[in-house]
């Protein structure tokens, strides 16, 4: 067996409401214990993914496969799946061992297997008083590991997530995501998560799936997305970006020569994608990439520019300026108590390396025009 | 007040708000005097008085109650008719109340539409509509006999018409209290059921059915108290073979004028109401009837007492059984039908339900529309199908004195009882929304009990205050439009209150507050802020009022003598009397005039939505 162990495999995957396309032949594949997220804006078509491999509507097309088995139009009882939604959907009128012991007994589970299964996972989510609570006596946070406790319980391939955190308070939700991520490793389980939350995307994934428009804009791990984004969408979504649209001048092995707006020469990394000298092409610098140059500093990429902004947001001074009278560029420096600031109005240096430049395209790759 | 406002300031969000002194409770009274002159009092008048003979006390009424078999009788006969119609409305109601509460947002609001459209169409008209459809050669006969499935018409009027028009006239009361409690279900628990595991039919009776059984129970209940208190429809589709309860009251009253046994019957039929309610309570606990959401209602807490014990109990054997009948039935549909899981599938179940729902629907809102083709007809009778086209029937409606005198009358009393109603009840609903008054849920299960109390016992003892007020104190309200005026008031103040207060429950009190800190005092703050933004609920409860008085034929058959008649018990006398075409005319009139009004109210229950 040279082919690893695919937990899920998605195949051109096609949805359509009428005229809008919910999702667009999307393609992904998730290794064992892998935990993928699904990021994107409102309407991307996230939950539509997570819905058709939850078996809870039927796609219009494509293929998914769960743990090496077709399951494209399994119901949802059928295919060996968890799933945590957003409002935690416990049952009301059940205990919360009940709630745990739903799905044990829907395998036809013995009893007393039911009852050790029932306060093993409620050790491990760590709520072993709570067995005979009704849901509702539970605060937010501890409903939510019950429900995961009610996935864990029978060991489904893999569990999905429906912005699990979305109805906690900022600092529960911190303090979930580390737990979930935890016990995700701990326990070895495959989670496809969703989210539209960067942050949560990055601290909790080992890949992210940005989506836009019901397509895959990106697929790969934080890294990649934050510092390699191939598209303005990408790149503009994650973290904040300077999206500067400049003439490819000449290209060879370990640069792309650029003319940016305003007659500076830029230097960017090699482009992922065919390059001509004459194109037009848009790089991406992230702002804490570009710093203030004292005199006599050098770095591969340098343009003078006259600041019109300098504040002060917290633990980050951000510097705003023009490339060319038009092109926005700015600069996050860290606030640091007696570092010379300079004011606004003020000549000075901007520069960053040729490894921060990055060609981004316009669409994404591969897409249609 | 000033000091009340700097701690607003220190305090910011946490306004702290005393418990409101005496005067809070104010508004309150005129309601409850008003409800004592014409509610309490006279029914505790009247089961007193069945306590006596000749001014002493006296079982002698009660005696005779169970001497002679007759009443026994009638009580079981009530009973079983009232369980019967429970039973059938609540079996057929619930696919149509499952079928709406899973339906999308714009489809189930125009469903709803033809829930409620008989709901408030006139209950006589509703009656006469089954006396045309129903009659020995009515439409239904005739096409049974065509159709080969009958040979010769079928009686109806008899124990089987007295169904078919209870269980209609009830049945939407049973749609709307199931959906008011299946709408609280989040949508998400059959699904979670379902990638835990669950078939469909084990995620419907595990899951959905336990959350949905308060709405099922408090339907049934409802649905069978009112139907103990029936008199219309057996008297009218009976065919004089059906003697229930209500029907011996109005006997007693009409003819004997034997007050005291009135009221012994009376309390009978209240006793049993109570008994009802009683075992209804230990069963599923009372808090089911009011507005909490699902989760609050699972029954969790009655295991204390030993009918809840059993219930629960039964059950959970009940539910334990049937998904254990659903598993085996799944694993034979999937042996007989394999699941493939690379073709879409089609779910038979919803479609099986839908078609269900809508038949359900058709039997809803159909039959009064019958009565539209038969008012047209050019013969001289009630006949199907109609004989020719003319409108003489019409004419002769317009030109009776007595039915214009009718028309005007309902409506006039209709607006002013809506009127009067609005004037005591809104206050009351201000307060009972926004203080903390001490006793709030005393105040309010008195404000709702006329809705409890069978509304034959409280004409029967409207009527015997009134002639008690005449006699004695030389106040002439039998017969008078006055009269009847007081009494459909007192009907509606638990509707006006009851609508009121959901609309102040939405309203943002702080719009309130911001006026008033921008200098305007309360009265002009009520004016200019808070009504302009409540218009629209409160001409819906307006309408309520308005059409529960339109309607209204029980306390109008005691209170209004001979002349001073309104349109329901025109309708009636008339149908006592003889079965003319030109009552379906009438009905025709009044169905459309109803029906203009329900839409008017969902149009503007709608604006009040959006805005
Ligand atoms: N039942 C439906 N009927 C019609 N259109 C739908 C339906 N469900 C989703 N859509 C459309 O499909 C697209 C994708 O929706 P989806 O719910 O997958 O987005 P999402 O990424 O989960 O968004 P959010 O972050 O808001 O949850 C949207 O344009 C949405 O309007
Ligand atoms: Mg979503």
């Amino acid at each position: 067996m040279s082919e690893p162990a695919y937990k899920l495999k998605i195949r051109n995957l096609r949805k359509t409401y009428g005229p809008v396309i919910a999702l667009a032949d999307a393609n992904v594949d998730m290794r064992e214990g892998e935990f993928l997220t699904l990021l994107g804006p409102s309407g991307s078509g996230k939950t539509t993914m997570l819905m058709a491999v939850a078996g809870l509507l039927q796609p219009d097309g494509g293929e998914v496969w769960i743990d090496g088995r077709l399951a494209t139009y399994m119901p949802p009882n059928k295919r060996d799946i968890g799933m945590v939604f957003q409002n935690y959907a416990l049952f009301p009128h059940l205990t919360v061992a009940e709630n745990i012991a739903f799905p044990l007994r829907m395998r036809k589970v013995d009893e007393a297997t039911i009852k050790k299964e029932v306060t093993r996972v409620l050790d491990v989510v760590r709520l072993p008083q709570v067995a005979e609570r009704q849901p509702r006596q539970l605060s937010g946070g501890q409903q939510q590991r019950i429900a995961l406790a009610r996935c864990i319980v029978y060991k489904p391939s893999i569990i999905l997530m429906d912005e699990p955190l979305g109805a906690l308070d900022k600092k529960l939700r911190d303090q979930m995501q580390l737990e979930i991520k935890h016990l995700a490793v701990q326990l070895g389980i495959t989670v496809l998560y969703v989210t539209h939350d960067q942050e949560e995307a990055l601290v909790m994934s080992d890949r992210i799936c940005l989506m836009n428009d019901g397509e895959i804009e990106q697929l790969g791990t934080p890294d990649e997305l934050y510092f390699r984004p191939t598209s303005v969408f990408a790149a503009d979504f994650l973290g904040e970006s300077n999206l500067i649209k400049a003439t490819v001048s000449a290209v060879d092995g370990s640069a792309v020569t650029l003319k940016a707006p305003g007659g500076a020469i830029v230097r960017a990394a090699p482009s992922r994608f065919e390059v001509r000298p004459g194109q037009q092409v848009t790089f991406m610098v992230r702002p804490e990439n570009v710093h203030l140059l004292n005199p006599g500093d050098k770095t591969d990429n340098e343009v003078s520019v006259k600041l019109d902004d300098v504040v002060l947001v917290g633990q980050v001074t951000k510097a705003y300026a023009k490339l060319g009278g038009e092109t926005k560029l700015s600069s996050t420096q860290l606030t640091r108590v007696g570092a010379k600031m300079p004011k606004s109005g003020e000549e000075v240096r901007f520069g960053w390396s040729v490894d921060a430049t990055v060609l981004v395209a316009e669409k994404r790759p591969g897409a249609a025009a | 007040m000033t000091t009340l406002n700097q701690m607003r300031a220190v305090h910011g969000d946490k306004v702290y708000k005393p418990r409101p002194g005496w005067h809070a409770g104010l508004p309150l009274v005129p309601v409850f005097i008003f409800l004592a002159l014409f509610f309490f009092f006279p029914v505790i008048q009247l089961l007193s008085l069945s306590v006596q003979t000749k001014g002493e006390l006296s079982g002698i009424h009660y005696l005779r109650l169970v001497e002679s078999d007759v009443y026994v009788r009638s009580l079981l006969i009530t009973l079983k008719v009232a369980f019967y119609t429970t039973l059938i409305c609540v079996v057929a109601a619930y696919p149509l109340a499952y079928m709406l509460a899973t339906a999308s947002g714009q489809t189930r609001n125009s469903l709803i539409l033809w829930v409620l459209m008989p709901f408030w169409t006139s209950f006589l008209v509703r009656t006469f509509a089954w006396l045309v459809l129903l009659g020995r050669h009515g439409p239904l006969n005739k096409y049974l006999i065509e159709l080969g499935l009958l040979s010769e018409p079928l009686e109806f009027f008899n124990m089987l018409g007295t169904m078919i028009g209870m269980v209609h006239a009830l049945m939407p009361l049973a749609v709307m209290t199931m959906l008011s409690v299946m709408e609280t279900i989040d949508a998400n628990l059959p699904k979670a059921a379902a990638t835990l595991g669950a078939r469909g039919g084990q995620a419907f009776w595990r899951i959905y059915f336990p959350l949905s059984l308060p709405g099922l129970a408090a339907g049934g209940l409802l649905v069978f108290i009112t139907a103990l208190g029936f008199f219309i429809t057996p008297t009218i589709l009976g065919g004089g073979r059906i003697m229930m309860i209500a029907q011996l009251i109005i006997e007693q009253v009409e003819q004997l004028l034997n007050w005291g046994f009135a009221g012994a019957i009376a309390l009978l039929l209240l006793l049993t109401a109570l008994v009802v309610f009683y075992l209804y309570d230990r069963l599923l606990g009372m808090s089911t009837l009011s507005g909490s959401g699902a989760a609050d209602r699972s029954g969790a807490g009655l295991g204390s007492n030993p009918i809840g014990k059993a219930g629960v109990w039964i059950g959970g054997i009940f539910i334990n059984a049937i998904g254990w009948v659903c598993d085996r039935f799944g694993e034979l549909v999937e042996v007989v039908r394999p699941i493939r899981p690379d073709r879409p599938r089609k779910t038979m179940s919803r479609t099986v339900m839908w078609i269900t729902g809508i038949t359900i629907l058709v039997f809803l809102s159909a039959p009064s529309f019958f009565v539209v083709p038969v008012s047209f007809t050019g013969g001289g009778f009630l006949e199907w199908p109609p004989q020719g086209f003319s409108t003489r029937w019409y004419d002769l409606v317009f030109e009776s004195a007595t039915w214009r005198a009718a028309g005007i009358r309902s409506f006039s009393v209709g607006v002013i009882s809506a009127l009067l109603a609005m004037a005591i009840s809104v206050p009351a609903a201000f307060v009972l929304t926004r203080q903390r008054l001490k006793g709030r849920t005393l105040y309010m299960s008195l404000l709702l009990s006329p809705l409890i109390i069978p509304r034959i016992l409280i004409a029967v003892a409207l009527f015997y205050s009134y002639a008690y007020a005449d006699r004695f104190l030389q106040i002439g309200l039998i017969g008078s439009s006055l009269g009847l005026v007081l009494g459909h008031a007192m009907l509606a103040v638990p509707y006006v209150v009851v609508t009121v207060m959901a609309v102040l429950k939405n309203y943002d009190y702080r719009l309130d507050q911001a006026a008033w800190s921008l200098g305007a005092n309360k009265a002009r703050t009520l004016w200019h802020i808070t009504f302009p933004l409540i218009r629209a609920g409160l001409l819906a409860a307006f309408l309520f009022a308005f059409v529960t008085s339109f309607d209204e034929l029980t306390i109008a058959l005691f209170v209004s003598g001979g002349l001073a008649t309104t349109l329901p018990k025109q309708m009636w006398d008339d149908a006592l009397l003889k079965v003319s075409p030109g009552l379906a005319a009438a009905s025709t009139l009044i169905l459309i005039f109803v029906t203009s009004m329900i839409f008017l109210a969902e149009f503007l229950r709608r604006k009040a939505a959006k805005s």
